[in-house]
């Protein structure tokens, strides 16, 4: 028992990492501006077959690295547990294998879910040039995308102004938090009133009004959009006045989306309604100091959609400010950074845009996450 | 104890068959390309053991005649792709449909070892639905005569207060002491006439929109410009828009001339037995007690009645005009045109040279639907794989995993879906990746290549839309995994099941049970998925064939983003759009309709209690 892990083991597992160090630095080496072990390339001319061995290397190296850790971590809780048989060996062996193929296959999605996060973050950085290129570690490092998103500057370099007066970036940021905090708030208000009636309250509309509300929702929502600018522009809340005019449409129709929110109160008992009733409580009472303080979770939760949901809209922004850049979000105003005509030049301020807007609600959400797990399983599970 | 069920034996098999001549005509397709690629010198030398084999194929399908090689397409892995999958697909309804002649579907048997007793009840057919919709109909009719009946009687049995009440509203309610009741009616009937004198009236009489009778645009002289200026007369989108508003209007007062009488008859009830009527402080108390959903309900529905229901009804409506960029309905006014926008769409008829709007209408149907299908079950097969593997016993850091993963879901999607699209772009990082590598010499251009109807524009959307759907199925599938009933496993394991045992006949059935609906509206979603189609690719590749038919149409093209193009496009063709909105609707509606009525689930999920 004084051997618990073995040699052979213990060569595996540095094989694997001068394998994988190889592997990573050879590849890593190909795609730096300037490559820091230089290599010749009279002697290794094949580009493919050079990148080929870094990937290959670096996938082997990893696969052994996970292989001795796994056999060690057996081999180690063997030497501790004299009970397990041999068929419970067996089991486990073939039980450390598949993990160890789950492991290699998480990081793989790993990479692959990450990598365009890498990039766009690696993007916003580069200084020069400006448009797209085939490579993702900058040459010229700075962060000059970021101070150029919120001043003007003139063909000189001079700065003019900042971007919050005029028709930039800063506007944009605005303008879609300003509706984002307005949609947070009143669609809450909205979908709970809507989904808690439609739980708790019998009344002869009600069954009528959930099927007609479902059918609602199969027509394309696309469609309203052409009325609805007509509308607004008669309410003169299109172009650069479009941020009032987006509230008041996202929140208009906000009660159609009530499922989660009722799925969620329908698992509240309604014993507790029914004995603060008894107790002589009004509806409003029950709902104000009973269900509401019962129900944080799934106000969160709708919260943070609500939130979250005008900083990805794209279609109606861009139709109801048309182009008036006084009245776009984030969106439209990035969307058009990657327009043909500005590519060239704003492509990396995108980038850097990007990450500005990222960066706070990724923050957000992720703190709240737990609250949206429950409600998007819930609401699956319930329809 | 296994029911054989034949009919849906017969249908897999026989989807196993249509799936596999598939493949076969895909094969077919491969191998020219396949023995183009190994570039033998058919004259001379002597080919390996592949490249003959290969050419004895080509030369079993094509005959002897090389030459037509030279013809062939250059690239095979398209055809190869397909036929692999084709025949997976088909090796998979082989197996279903089997499983079925033998009785012993995943469903029955997990009832059956779990002892959960899923009810056999009769399924509903096509002629049950009609039949219901008949009731329905009759039941309609019944209920309005009986409403006239009941009017009828009030008024014959009722006291002159009631019969006061019928012309003035809330005359009754005043009369009878229920002051700030009968004051609303009378008000809202005010308020009715007023506006009924004042626009509704001439909105209402303008709105069969006879040319006859409107004025467009006319240019008249101005003393104060002392020229020509155009005058606006009539608008026709303002009569349309207010005559559905004013219709509204109607339904809303005849509604509550109805409540008034309802009210009167009442109130005489109650007087009669004697007991007391209800104050206008009851009433205000009952607003947040009794009648507290009313109030709930009322500022939710007002902002879906005036923004999502009138929309919709106008745009119906606007299926049966001309209303379009040029007919405006200010400088041009627009008229009714009856069906004749249907007949256009879905006319195979076209100008020469041009493909016609039905050949375009089913091209970008098939592919939304085939976008549909594979975007909701990659997502839902491999989510729920992620799923298992990150939740399976002895995987480290689970909340490391599942955190990047809801990354996409935190960040919003159109910075991801943008930057994604532009990273495949033809100077985009993963050409520059490829070139360095050295893996291909010449960019490719994903987003360009009409080869195949834009096949690997296609192919590239679902997988990345893969790497946008798995999060969300996985936090769901991760939610009901946790609430499978782990006896299942137990007793399963006692049994010797192995792991994929397990996976396959409880797992998934399970899932499948839980999911179905959720499966559904996710298809319904994806048929109308705009933002991924639209920031992704913006409908590129270009069809020509299709786009002859006056607006651009690209082949990774869905209805939802076909009818936002036509409407913002040259032209706007509003009119065209609103048709392709209509039927989106009916093909989702059909499909829900049948769908839902096939789901293992809907018994048990269809109420939402």
């Amino acid at each position: 028992m004084k051997k618990t892990v073995s040699i052979t083991t213990v060569v595996i597992l540095v094989l694997g990492v001068l394998l994988s160090a190889f592997g990573g630095f050879a590849i890593a080496n190909r795609f730096m501006a300037n490559p820091i072990w230089k290599v010749d390339h009279e002697y290794l001319t094949n580009k493919f077959i050079y990148s080929s061995i870094g990937i290959g290397c670096l996938i082997v190296g990893i696969l052994l690295v996970l292989f001795s850790a796994i056999s060690i971590s057996r081999q180690a809780s063997e030497a501790n547990g004299p009970d397990s048989s041999k068929h419970h060996m067996g089991m486990r062996a073939s039980n450390a294998i598949s993990n160890t193929a789950i492991h290699i296959l998480l990081i793989v999605i790993s990479i692959i879910w990450l990598t365009p996060f890498v990039c766009i973050v690696l993007q916003s950085f580069r200084v020069d040039p400006l448009c797209q290129v085939g490579y993702v570690i900058p040459k010229h490092w700075g962060f000059d995308n970021y101070v150029n998103l919120f001043v003007n500057k003139d063909d000189a370099g001079k700065v003019i102004s900042t971007t919050l007066s005029t028709n930039g970036f800063l506007r944009w940021y605005l303008n879609t938090l300003i509706i984002a905090l307005c949609c947070a708030v009143m669609q809450t208000i909205i979908q709970l009133c809507m989904s808690y009636t439609l739980s708790r309250f019998r009344f002869k509309a009600r069954k009528g009004l959930m099927k007609f509300m479902l059918i609602l929702g199969m027509f394309p929502g696309m469609l309203s959009m052409i009325i609805l600018y007509n509308v607004l522009k008669d309410l003169g809340l299109t172009s650069e006045h479009a941020v009032p005019g987006l509230i008041l449409v996202y929140i208009a129709s906000s009660g159609m989306g009530y499922y989660v929110s009722k799925g969620f109160f329908d698992t509240l008992p309604k014993s507790l309604d029914e004995a603060a009733r008894i107790d002589g409580a009004t509806r409003a009472q029950v709902l104000w100091k009973i269900i509401l303080p019962l129900a944080k979770p799934i106000v969160i939760y709708t919260v943070l959609t609500g939130f979250m949901a005008p900083w990805g809209d794209y279609v109606f922004a861009q139709y109801i400010s048309r182009s008036a850049p006084q009245g776009m979000n984030v969106a439209v105003g990035l969307y058009n950074w990657l327009s043909n005509d500005q590519i060239n030049q704003c492509y990396t301020k995108f980038c850097a845009g990007g990450v500005v807007v990222a960066i706070p609600v990724a923050i957000l959400f992720m703190c709240l996450q737990r609250y949206y797990v429950e409600g998007v399983t819930g609401g699956a599970v319930k329809g | 104890m296994y029911k054989k069920r034949l009919t849906p034996a017969i249908v897999k098999l026989v989807c196993a068959a249509l799936a596999l001549a598939v493949a076969l005509f895909f094969f077919y397709k491969a191998v020219p390309p396949i023995v183009k690629s190994l570039d033998v010198d058919w004259s001379g030398g002597k080919p390996g053991f592949f490249a003959s084999v290969m050419l004895g194929l080509y030369t079993f399908l094509y005959g002897d005649n090389i030459d037509s090689l030279a013809a062939a397409d250059d690239g095979y892995g398209v055809h190869l792709f397909a036929c692999i999958v084709f025949v997976v697909i088909a090796i998979a309804l082989l197996v279903l449909g089997l499983r079925e002649l033998k009785g012993t579907n995943s469903f029955n048997r997990m009832a059956d070892k779990s002892g959960i007793e899923i009810k056999k009840e009769k399924r509903p057919t096509i002629a049950d639905f009609f039949k219901k919709v008949w009731s329905a109909i009759l039941g309609f009719f019944k209920a309005i005569g009986d409403e006239f009946k009941d009017i009828w009687l009030t008024f014959v049995n009722g006291d002159w207060k009631t019969k006061v009440s019928y012309l003035v509203m809330g005359f009754g309610c005043i009369a009878r002491g229920q002051i700030l009741r009968g004051l609303l009616f009378l008000l809202f009937e005010i308020v009715f006439i007023g506006y009924m004198i004042f626009w509704g009236a001439s909105w209402i009489s303008k709105l069969p929109l006879d040319m006859t009778k409107l004025s467009g645009a006319t240019q008249e002289y101005s003393e104060i410009y002392d020229s020509y200026v155009t005058t606006y007369h009539d608008n026709t989108f303002k009569i349309l828009l207010y005559g559905v508003l004013t219709i509204f209007f109607i339904i809303g007062f005849i509604y509550t001339w109805r409540l008034n009488v309802k009210q009167n008859k009442i109130a005489e009830g109650i007087i009669k037995s004697g007991k007391k009527l209800k104050s206008g402080k009851d009433d205000l108390r009952s607003m947040v007690d009794d009648q507290f959903h009313k109030t709930l309900l009322a500022l939710p529905l007002l902002g879906i009645l005036v923004f999502t229901v009138m929309p919709i009804v106008f745009m119906i409506l606007v299926a049966f005009t001309n209303y379009s960029g040029t007919n405006d309905g200010v400088s041009n006014l627009f008229t009714w045109v009856g069906l004749d926008n249907f007949n256009e769409l879905l006319s195979w008829k076209s100008a020469d040279g041009a493909q016609s709007y039905a050949a375009t209408f089913g091209e970008i149907l098939a592919w939304t639907l085939m976008w549909a299908f594979f975007a909701t079950f990659t997502n839902y097969f491999l989510g729920m794989l992620v799923a298992i593997a990150i939740n399976k016993k002895g995987i480290r850091l689970k909340k490391v995993w599942r955190t990047i993963l809801v990354l996409t879901i935190a960040i919003p999607q159109f910075i991801s879906l943008l930057y994604v699209s532009k990273m495949f772009a033809k100077n985009g990082i993963v050409n520059g990746f490829l070139m360095d590598l050295g893996w291909i010499k010449k960019a490719i251009d994903f987003w360009g290549d009409t080869r195949n109807n834009g096949l690997m524009a296609r192919v590239l959307v679902i997988i990345i839309n893969i790497w946008i759907g798995i999060p969300y199925l996985m936090l769901i599938a991760t939610g009901i995994l946790m609430n499978i009933p782990a006896d299942l496993y137990e007793s399963a394991k006692i049994d010797g099941a192995t792991g994929w045992q397990q996976y396959s006949k409880i797992t998934l059935p399970y899932m499948m049970f839980i999911m179905g609906p959720y499966l559904l509206t996710s298809f319904t979603g994806n048929m109308n998925n705009f933002n991924v189609i639209y920031l992704l690719t913006g409908g590129n590749p270009l069809n020509t064939a299709a786009s002859s038919t006056g607006i651009a149409v690209g082949h990774t093209d869905l209805l939802i983003t076909w009818l936002f193009k036509i409407a913002t496009g040259s032209g706007n063709k509003y009119y065209q759009a609103s048709v392709i909105g209509i039927l989106v609707f009916v093909i989702i509606a059909i499909i829900t309709l049948i769908v839902y009525s096939m789901l293992p689930s809907v018994k048990n999920e269809e109420d939402f209690q």
